[in-house]
């Protein structure tokens, strides 16, 4: 097939951006979306043209590096995949596509598509973990048991990529989902609970710190998101954290 | 947010309980008693300023939470696909809320503000008990103060006439259309706000969501369906 | 006899005591003097997440560095099926010598004893270390950990969540991290490439990396250095490995002086979706666990595969009878279960019989009809469906296979279009890992003093053929409990030694090197593409150096390697300048390292006259294919010296000695 894109392309964070329209012609059912902007980005080389830098790494789903956004929505028009699991046969003949980065002033866009989520990482360093050192000497990994519905929704929440689809998607810019997806994770596990009012504090601060908006519920997030991460997980970050703020000193 | 419009919700409802006294056929009779215990009652008169502060809050709070959350993208995308992921009224309580606020201006102008300060005519209604559907209605002045006294056989309210300034205000077209075009604003208002704000004070279980869920189209439907059928029915009668 | 190179430095002593004594004898660094010491660790994989981590902890100052934009992205993240551990939860008689046996055994005997040892002594302690993370694994009713089975082994000792487990995994690591990230005592570098390694003084002191971001080269000096970089399947062009992964940093390190060990020993994944274009940037594992329920067959008939070949036939069309299963037949006593290498051969063999089940002629069946019935006929028992029928029975089952492999069907059906409940899936083996790697002794020091290499960037614990779920299992062994322990034997001595200068001329040098080697891409201004030269790399490899190979085949494609990366360095064609993210240029410098790599590693299969695990010399089979190994001559590791060309590299032996262990001819039949 062949098709019109229209793409974003900007230097770096400092130079303003702009929509450049380019064509590609026989893309095939099968390649996937980022395949795709390989044959476009090949074929810029071979004219001396600078290629458009994306972010891709692990090309299934999981690593959560690639982050466009395709007619409007992040990751395409499929559900529950992220862009390099996108494919073609999704598209006809003669479409005109959109793909601009991931916009957010959080995201600074560093080039083209690639866009800087350090503000996620920064988040995670907040309060993101369980202060457990590692030693050969931790208890016996059954010491504990966890029942089962409480380790299924832990790991639901933990199968959060980072992509920041969630963010991009939002008309506020929140970043909710994302924090949400992590303190639920630990606010369900035993492990957790000892940091669990500090953590969720800790984690919503920097999230503010960081320029991400406030959570008006639209539900965009949890609808573009490739790993299907629950709204429940926002109302639990929301009952943590009220439930920290009172008890708090 | 989420309290204040919880808050704000449950106002709704008794003010809508209230208002409902219009459709009696008693000339006002109900109507005006219920302005004369709402504006006289302590607890009551408490609870109304609470009321206009919370309104105040939840707008000035709102205003700011549209305008910081905006402010998050400097450069906006160049095509929206808002619809595919989100519903509309979600997308859109600031413009929602902007134009309630500006209803509320003018509602409370037309009635709160010439109840109060407005030159309203005093009526005096005497009803005997042994024959509660016969009301007698008169105009009075030089009354200064509402006045309700209750004996073992007959009833004497006298109070101002809200409700003729109600009917006279429904008798123009642009006021009933204004009034119902503001009570949509407020249904697509609810119809997001009533199950965000729950889900903001982090109640949120497959179990209850359901109900949450129904309660809030109730709210967003019925309440500002009755709230609107009001100013038509005053204005066809 | 071992070169005297090579010192493995394998603690004295009954196999069982060698780590807790060594544990017991190696200097330690006081916690005031860690804090004078920075080390450097390169990759934020499941090696280096959780080494950086711990080190951290332990009081060192940590300078971490990864290119992805974030430590969280590396390609741990991906494996999916699980980690081994000898806890032996479900009673069925694991424990630490089985979990050895089984993978010197799955490695065709060519990994150090004392190495895979202390892997399965640790391996206990690495889940009880990620439980206590909240690492979520999968759990049963009571609330206790699950297991499941992988290939190779007949009991049920791997740990999972879903078929994510090295994303959890991961970012536990990830998260062991942050914290030390937020604590101050690690410094994040993300967006970088390391590009050299300097040496002063014959020690390994630092690194050249650069932002790829801004394009600056920088220096970064440090008191130890340790690569964490993974592994180089990307030689191949099409893999299971990330876009990113490269051999760059592994590879500066071989030509500063570090051993390349065992560079041929690659594994080819068994269940892999096929290649189905020309532009397929890369190929998606289906994991291992699959083959717990899923059987794998071709048809029996070949005019049946040519028909289906053609469309003209479905699977679901082949009746019983004239399908082959051809594991179970082959080995009957592990099926569908055998190891990856065999596994993977034997899909070849078939394939190459024509009988593949695919337009190009090289794919099989995973097929889950079976399972789906037993499971279904087990629920309706459960439910006391007393006649139920085959659909009812085929929903029940489906239900089943969904819940335990839901999110990698739905990965199947995303990239093929096609609907693995109601068809087969077609698989066929792709490049996975690679065992080979860097030369490391039993501290995981490098040839280089100070150079560490640990995780998939070594060579240590899979000899020829790595097990499933064991890789996970290494990568967190030497971070969390083997590297930290080990260098302060050698760090020990640095004490004493303050900061490391980064204006010493040898950082100079190396600086100047880099700058010269991208001036040079970036000037060539040739017709063909980064790609283009690596697509043409990857085929020659997969064709020779692939699932099978021959002396003649290797011969060629040594000869073809050197051509092709001579024509790169006159004919490449690279955009973009240096001071900017500039994708080409990236992938240009890691291709230029694969291009020198290939050549070694067709050099060390060449050498290798034997067959063993992944390494399969068509020269060197038993009568009925299998491989066959030959321990008198090759029962050794080989290590290579990097001498100015990758042909002219020198090979040093290390011997492998089996004290504990009798070397049987593998047998899984």
């Amino acid at each position: 097939m062949k098709l019109t894109l229209k793409i974003w392309r900007q230097n770096n964070t400092q130079t303003k951006g702009e929509l450049k329209t380019y064509q590609v012609d026989n893309i095939t059912d099968d390649m996937s979306f980022l395949e795709m902007i390989d044959v476009l980005n090949e074929g810029l080389v071979q004219k001396n043209e600078g290629p458009v830098a994306f972010d891709h790494d692990c090309r299934e789903g999981i690593c959560g590096m690639c982050s466009m956004v395709i007619n409007g929505k992040p990751h395409g028009p499929s559900d529950a995949v992220t862009t390099c699991q996108l494919h073609m046969r999704e598209f006809k003949d003669g479409d005109t596509i959109f793909i601009e980065p991931f916009r957010a002033n959080a995201f600074p866009v560093l080039k083209d598509l690639v866009v800087d989520r350090g503000a996620f990482d920064r988040i995670q360093q907040a309060g993101g973990f369980v202060s457990v050192n590692t030693s050969g000497n931790t208890i016996d990994a059954n010491a504990i048991p966890v029942p089962k519905e409480n380790a299924d929704m832990a790991f639901d929440a933990a199968t959060c990529i980072g992509c920041g689809a969630c963010v991009a998607a939002c008309k506020n810019s929140s970043a909710m989902l994302f924090v949400s997806a992590k303190v639920s994770q630990f606010a369900l596990l035993p492990q957790g609970a000892p940091e669990r009012k500090e953590r969720v504090l800790k984690m919503v601060e920097q999230m503010d710190k960081e320029g991400f908006g406030a959570c008006t519920n639209t539900g965009a997030c949890a609808a573009e998101c490739p790993k299907e991460i629950s709204l429940e997980n926002i109302a639990r970050l929301n009952r943590e954290y009220l439930s920290a703020s009172f008890s708090s000193k | 947010m989420s309290l204040t419009g919880l808050f704000l919700t449950s106002f709704l409802v008794v003010h809508l309980i209230g208002n409902l006294q219009l459709l009696k056929a008693d000339s006002g009779f109900s109507f005006n008693a219920y302005a004369v215990f709402m504006t006289t009652n302590p607890l009551i008169k408490t609870v109304s300023w609470g009321l206009y502060a919370i309104i105040i809050l939840h707008a000035v709070k709102g205003l700011a939470l549209a305008v910081e959350n905006k402010k998050t993208r400097n450069v906006k995308y160049a095509v929206d696909a808002g619809n595919s992921n989100s519903h509309w009224t979600s997308r859109n309580m600031g413009i929602l809320g902007t134009i309630i606020l500006a209803f509320i201006v003018v509602h409370m102008s037309d009635f709160w503000f010439s109840y109060k300060f407005g030159e309203t005519p005093w009526k005096k209604y005497t009803i005997e008990f042994a024959n509660p559907e016969q009301i007698n209605v008169e105009e009075i002045s030089g009354v200064t103060k509402s006045v309700n006294i209750v004996s073992e056989t007959h009833q004497v309210l006298i109070a101002k006439d809200l409700y003729l300034k109600v009917k006279e205000t429904f008798s123009n077209v642009i006021f009933v259309i204004f009034y119902v075009l503001s009570m949509f604003a407020i249904m697509f208002h609810l119809w997001h706000g009533f199950a965000s704000a729950f889900q903001s004070l982090g109640i949120n279980h497959p179990k209850y969501n359901p109900l949450i869920r129904s309660l809030g189209i109730v709210m967003a439907v019925i309440v500002p369906l009755a709230f609107a059928i009001i100013p038509v029915y005053m204005f066809l009668n | 006899m071992t070169s005297d190179k090579l010192n493995s430095r394998i603690p004295e002593g009954p196999l069982a005591d060698k780590w807790s004594k060594h544990k017991n004898s190696v200097r330690l660094v006081n916690p005031a003097n860690k804090r004078q010491i920075d080390v450097i660790v390169v990759g934020t994989g499941l090696a280096g997440a959780s080494a950086a981590a711990t080190l951290a902890e332990m009081g060192y100052k940590v300078k971490a560095f990864c290119f992805q934009d974030s430590p969280r992205r590396a390609h741990s993240i991906a494996a999916q099926g699980g980690i081994n551990a000898a806890k032996n939860y479900q009673n069925d008689g694991d424990s630490v010598y089985r979990l050895f046996y089984d993978t010197i055994k799955g490695g065709d005997y060519r990994s150090r004893e004392a190495n895979v040892y202390r892997l399965a002594e640790v391996s206990a302690s690495i889940i009880d270390q990620c439980v206590a993370q909240g690492v979520p694994f999968a759990r049963e009713y009571g609330g206790l950990l699950d297991n499941r089975s992988f290939g190779g082994v007949q009991v049920s000792r791997t740990f999972y969540a879903k078929g994510q487990t090295g994303q959890q995994l991961l970012l536990g690591a990830y998260s062991a991290m942050s914290r030390q990230i937020g604590k101050g005592n690690i410094k994040l570098y993300n967006r970088h490439e390391m590009l050299d390694v300097v040496l002063v003084d014959g020690k390994c002191r630092g690194i050249i990396a650069r932002n790829n971001v801004t394009g600056e080269i920088e220096r970064h000096s440090a008191h130890a250095v340790a690569l964490c970089t993974g592994g180089y399947g990307n030689v191949f062009f099409l893999s299971t490995n990330a876009m990113g992964s490269n051999v760059t940093a592994a590879w500066k390190a071989h030509k500063k002086g570090a051993f390349m060990a065992n560079p041929c020993f690659t594994q080819i994944h068994p269940t892999c979706i096929p290649v189905s274009g020309h532009y397929q940037s890369k190929l998606t594992l289906m994991s291992e666990s699959l083959r717990n329920d899923g059987r794998i067959w071709v048809p029996a008939k070949l005019e049946d595969a040519e028909a289906i070949r053609q469309g003209k036939k479905k699977p679901t069309e082949i009746a019983e009878a004239d399908r082959d299963y051809y594991l179970e037949r082959r080995y009957p006593s592990f099926g569908n279960l055998v190891p990856r290498d065999v596994a993977s051969r034997a899909a070849k063999e078939r394939c190459d019989a024509g009988f593949g089940v695919n337009a190009t002629g090289e794919a099989v069946y995973l097929d889950f009809a079976s399972a789906i019935e037993r499971y279904g006929e087990i629920e309706a028992n459960m439910k006391g469906m007393k006649n139920a029928t085959k659909e009812q029975v085929i929903e029940l089952g489906t239900k089943v296979v969904e819940k335990k492999y839901g999110n990698l069907f739905q990965m199947y059906e995303k990239i093929t279009a096609d609907n693995p409940y109601k068809t087969p899936m077609k698989i066929y083996p792709a490049v996975h890992y690679t065992m080979g790697g860097i030369w490391v002794d039993y501290n995981l020091m490098t040839t280089v003093p100070g150079l560490y290499a640990c995780g998939e960037a070594n060579f240590s614990d899979h000899g020829a053929n790595r097990l499933g779920a064991s890789a996970l299992m290494q990568g967190l062994a030497d971070g969390y409990f083997v590297l930290p322990y080990t260098i302060g034997e050698y760090l020990a001595d640095d004490i004493r030694t303050g900061k490391i200068s980064e204006n010493h001329p040898a950082f100079e040098t190396a600086e100047k090197e880099v700058n010269e080697t991208i001036q040079k891409l970036l000037s060539i201004n040739g017709s063909q593409t980064v790609d283009s030269f690596h697509r043409r790399l990857g085929k020659i490899m997969w064709d020779e150096c692939g699932m099978a190979r021959t002396e003649e085949g290797l011969k060629k494609a040594i000869a073809q390697i050197s051509a092709l990366r001579e024509e790169f360095w006159r004919d490449v064609k690279v955009t973009g300048a240096a001071n900017e993210l500039n994708t080409e240029l990236e992938k240009a410098l890691r291709v230029a390292d694969f291009l020198e790599l290939g050549e070694l590693m067709c050099l060390d299969a060449l050498t290798r006259n034997e067959s063993c695990g992944g390494h399969f010399r068509e020269e060197y089979q038993t009568p009925d294919g299998e491989a066959l190994r030959d321990d008198n001559d090759f029962a050794f590791v080989s290590a290579w010296e990097y001498t100015g060309e990758p042909s002219k590299a020198v090979l040093h032996k290390e011997d492998l000695k089996f004290e504990n262990i009798k070397l049987v001819q593998r047998s899984y039949k």
